[in-house]
């Protein structure tokens, strides 16, 4: 743990995603804090620019732009971390099963996986979520997981299939520990900064697809997540109507938490494989 | 050889895989959509046309839900995919047809170039490593692949059409330009297509360059890139013959992997740009319930990532010895 | 000795003059020092064993001779004089002039240090075009086949496609394409089985005997060295542990750590004793203890050997970093049986 710190810190774009991470965190835990009001509210001040009043203007609507986009970080992070948690789920079960059990089970998930992964993602979710009218957040996060596992699932069957045979594992068998011990207790904890990379790989991808969705209206149109915030910023034409800040904060805010999983992401593949750490110059003698 | 065939094995399979999805998920929701939607074209087809667009759909309420399965792979194999309802009479394939073109030239042709232009950056960043290259591209371009498609098309759209017109943001051509081979039309085109690509290759190049430097850094690490500095053989050569040569290789099998993930991010830009490709005309659909359209459009995008993962499984092939003589 | 010409001196002089030599490596918390100022010198013609024990710092001392090291590893010290020229102040281009021509090298794996997407023969070509040698390229490509005994057809298969020992040779073949006056060997024989070894072993002493070039051979294999070198260094910690004529050395070790190595091998014939090995493991290169290097593990340590750092002491001409040798040190070594 410590030694993870302290990776973290030496970092810096680790530390950057960190910062912005927790900056979320923050306004998810405690929206009405920092931005208090109901983000429902219509109003008459309709495409208000910034004002003392409303710091980031309002919307066509007339609701508070900056209250709104408080309050979507919450729905936005439930998302990325429950998504992103199932979907590692999957990859680890499907991905380290492969690995382990090997022979012909290797070859039907390696099989099963591959299939899913080439399967395009956006248009089969785009195309699920089309045939239900009514669109609710759990049927998106069910769409999310079950497309974005497979990347991971490879992944990590090419890490424990590279540790497989590694004497500890051996020690272990030897010592006439059960599969399902090995697996939990001496081969899960020597991937875990792989299996945390494909947690925030999956969290990245979680996002970035569910505001897709939103954004196209196949969100849950009456939210206040940012998507569906761009949603109907395209919808009243803001962008034609001078409504810019409506239109660029939502995207900046989903921009910034996609950054702060792809830094964070990056780092912990660089933990993982120590080969594509920074190099330091050495003072060689000339 | 074998290599080849296995290919092409797992090219059927997901095919036949898509197909049956496509097929099941009408057939399994809840509230049975796809009732409601043919109550609307009850009123306006009638016999034979009635019963085309049933079958292409895989719908018959008299026949056992396996005959249906039967009849709809049929209709696919034979492109007989139904009557648009948004379109209404126009068939299914028109729609699609139309569109294909418009896809096939931004997004094939900027994912291709987002490829190269990627893989050779990130080559040349692992290349000089330490250097200014590297240490301050990639962690650019980390942040660019935390960004979302569509708002790097609606900044984009921000920024050179607001307040600095000079690019069209919408559409793929000038309608008042009648379609054809000809010059006016094929600039506007280009005119038009610039700001789609623009965002496309923004925001796809970074993972190229990202992949590309991460492995071309474990190759150069590998004995034999230090044997052929041992040899003294010149620079470009290493970095060319031994390093990226290699490299290469495994960043095509991901690149192949991810297609899927570099269409999604393409319908979202072609929605923003209202591009008359492939992905706005799903969207549309999607808005319009219109479901024929909704799977044709579906089956059209899944074959064309399988059939470019074949392609670079092939090109694999084709560089890596390897393959060729393995089991 | 070599029958060749020696077209830049005059007067014999080493081929080869190793002073001084530091490589240190930057890690996450500082440096960590593989070799310590090593020095040596090396006749044409001359077998040179090094042997130690994994992470001692023999390879790395061979790369950085040959000036071969990369990121985060680097030469911070001393100098590697080639037929009278410093290695380790010239430019990329004069070593390239270099490269293979006069110095070559061979690893340990063929399968690693062979570029899997090339053939056999491609890889030939390219190194012999680098030095402007464009006109009898498939000649001299079979004649260097012919000369470790594999067939040159072979010049058209990839590397994966031929045995163990054919790749091995395969890049022996490679080493030779110019005959060039050092061939240096990190552990080329490792890979492969006892019986390939010795083969191996003999078909490269042959090859020396023929062509009259000098050889820096690393392993871990004392015993397997013995037969062939002229010279043995053993290394430990970075640093010479013991350095002389090879003879001299395997049968009256005088450092106790090369006395442990010995002693771990069995002899097929002397009467069986149990073996034993030397308990403990190498220092931390980054956190070096004071004193000697090896007192940690060492059976004949003495009080002042974690004080003192031991320099090289000559003993009847064999170089041995041990206080027991100190001059003015009564001696308190035990004889070897």
């Amino acid at each position: 743990m410590a030694t993870l710190f302290r990776a973290i810190r030496h970092n810096g774009k680790a530390a950057a995603g960190l910062l912005i991470l927790i900056f979320f965190l923050v306004l998810a835990a405690v929206p009405d804090l920092i931005a208090p009001g109901n983000p429902a509210t219509i109003t008459n001040d309709v495409s208000l620019g910034i004002s003392g009043q409303h710091w980031l203007g309002t919307t066509g609507f007339g609701q508070d732009i900056l209250v709104q986009v408080v309050h979507g970080a919450r729905p936005a992070l439930l998302i990325a971390v429950v998504s992103g948690l199932l979907a590692t789920v999957l990859s680890v079960l499907v991905g380290v099963s492969a690995a382990y059990l090997g022979g012909i089970w290797d070859d039907v998930l390696n099989l099963f996986t591959d299939v899913v992964l080439v399967i395009p993602t956006l248009p089969l979710v785009v195309v699920i979520a089309g045939y239900f009218s009514h669109h609710s957040i759990t049927v998106m996060i069910i769409a999310l997981v079950v497309t974005g596992w497979s990347f991971g699932a490879r992944q990590l069957r090419v890490q424990a299939l590279s540790l497989r045979n590694r004497d500890f594992l051996e020690a272990a068998r030897v010592r006439g520990e059960r599969r399902s011990y090995i697996i939990m207790f001496e081969l899960l904890p020597n991937m875990t900064s792989l299996i945390v990379a494909n947690f925030l790989g999956a969290a990245l991808y979680s996002i970035l697809t569910a505001s897709g969705l939103e954004f196209l209206g196949l969100g849950d149109v009456n939210s206040y997540d940012w998507g569906t915030m761009l949603y109907w910023a395209q919808n009243q034409s803001a962008l034609q109507t001078g409504g810019y800040v409506w239109a660029a904060v939502p995207g900046l805010c989903i921009a910034l938490l996609g950054t702060a999983f792809a830094l964070l992401n990056n780092a912990f593949d660089e933990i993982s494989n120590p080969a594509l750490r920074p190099v330091r110059r050495l003072r060689v003698a000339s | 050889m074998r290599f080849l065939i296995r290919r092409l094995g797992f090219f059927v399979l997901t095919l036949w895989a898509a197909l049956t999805i496509n097929f099941a998920i009408p057939h399994m929701l809840p509230g049975n959509p796809v009732t409601a939607m043919m109550a609307r074209y009850h009123g306006r087809l009638h016999g034979q046309a009635l019963q085309a667009v049933e079958a292409a759909l895989g719908i018959n309420s008299h026949q056992s839900l396996l005959s249906q399965y039967v009849t709809y792979l049929h209709n696919c194999a034979t492109f007989n995919f139904g009557i648009s309802v948004a379109n209404f009479p126009t068939p299914v394939t028109s729609v699609v047809g139309a569109a294909i073109p418009w896809t096939l030239g931004l997004v094939g042709v900027t994912t291709v170039l987002a490829f190269v232009i990627g893989t050779g950056i990130g080559a040349l960043a692992a290349w000089k490593r330490g250097g200014k290259l590297d240490s301050v591209l990639p962690p650019l371009f980390v942040v660019a692949t935390g960004l979302p498609y569509f708002w790097v098309a609606i900044m984009l759209i921000m920024v050179f059409a607001e307040i600095n017109p000079w690019l069209p943001t919408a559409f793929g051509s000038d309608s008042s330009i009648a379609t054809g081979w000809n010059s006016d039309f094929v600039s506007t085109v280009l005119q038009h297509a610039v700001l789609p690509a623009g965002s496309i290759l923004l925001t796809s190049a970074g993972v190229w360059v990202l992949t590309m430097r991460n492995t071309m850094i474990t190759t150069l690490a590998e004995d034999y890139v230090r044997m052929a500095r041992a040899k003294g053989l010149p620079g470009r050569r290493i970095m060319l013959d031994y390093a990226a040569r290699n490299s290469i290789l495994p960043n095509l099998t991901g690149f192949a992997m991810s297609l899927g993930f570099v269409v999604s991010g393409a319908v979202l830009v072609e929605y923003v740009f209202a591009y008359p490709g492939v992905g706005f005309q799903l969207v549309q659909a999607v808005d319009n319930e219109d479901f024929p359209v909704m799977q044709c459009l579906f089956l059209v995008i899944t074959v064309a990532v399988l059939l470019s993962v074949l392609l670079a499984d092939i090109v694999t092939a084709l560089l890596d010895p390897r393959t060729r003589s393995a089991r | 000795m070599s029958l060749r010409d020696v077209p830049y001196q005059t007067a014999p002089s080493p081929l080869l003059e190793v002073r001084d030599l530091t490589v240190e490596y930057a890690t996450a918390t500082g440096s960590a020092l593989a070799v310590d100022k090593v020095g040596f010198t090396l006749d044409k013609g001359e077998f040179l064993g090094i042997v130690g024990e994994s992470g001692c710092g023999k390879s790395t001392l061979l790369f950085g001779i040959a000036q071969l090291l990369s990121p985060p590893a680097g030469i911070t010290g001393g100098s590697v004089s080639f037929k009278g020229r410093n290695l380790v102040t010239m430019t990329a281009r004069q070593l390239n002039a270099i490269r293979w021509s006069e110095l070559s090298v061979v690893m340990q794996s063929a399968m690693n240090a062979l570029n899997p997407v090339k053939t056999i023969g491609s890889q030939f070509r390219d190194v012999l075009r680098a030095h402007s040698f464009d006109t009898d390229i498939a000649v001299r490509s079979r004649e260097v086949m012919e000369l470790v005994g594999v067939d040159p057809v072979h010049l058209g298969s990839y590397p994966h496609q031929l045995s163990g020992g054919m790749r091995q040779r395969a890049m022996i073949a490679m080493a030779l394409l110019f005959t060039p006056d050092l061939i240096i060997m990190d552990e080329p024989t490792s890979a492969l089985d006892v019986v390939a070894q010795r083969s191996l072993m003999v078909q490269i002493k042959e090859l020396q005997r023929e062509l009259g070039f000098a050889i820096i051979f690393v392993t871990h294999d004392m015993s397997l060295v013995s037969h062939f070198s002229d010279q043995l260094i053993v290394m430990y910690g970075g640093q010479i542990a013991e350095f002389g004529d090879t003879r001299t050395v395997f049968d009256t070790p005088r450092h106790p750590y090369s006395r442990g190595l010995l002693d771990a091998f069995p002899s097929i014939r002397g009467p069986k004793v149990p073996l034993l090995g030397i308990p403990g493991s190498p220092p931390d290169l980054s956190d070096l203890p004071p004193g000697c290097r090896f007192a940690a593990r060492c059976p004949s340590v003495m009080p002042s050997c974690t004080q003192t750092g031991p320099e090289l002491y000559d003993v009847d001409q064999v170089l041995v970093r041990c206080l027991l040798h100190a001059p003015g040190q009564v001696s308190k070594e035990e004889v070897p049986a």
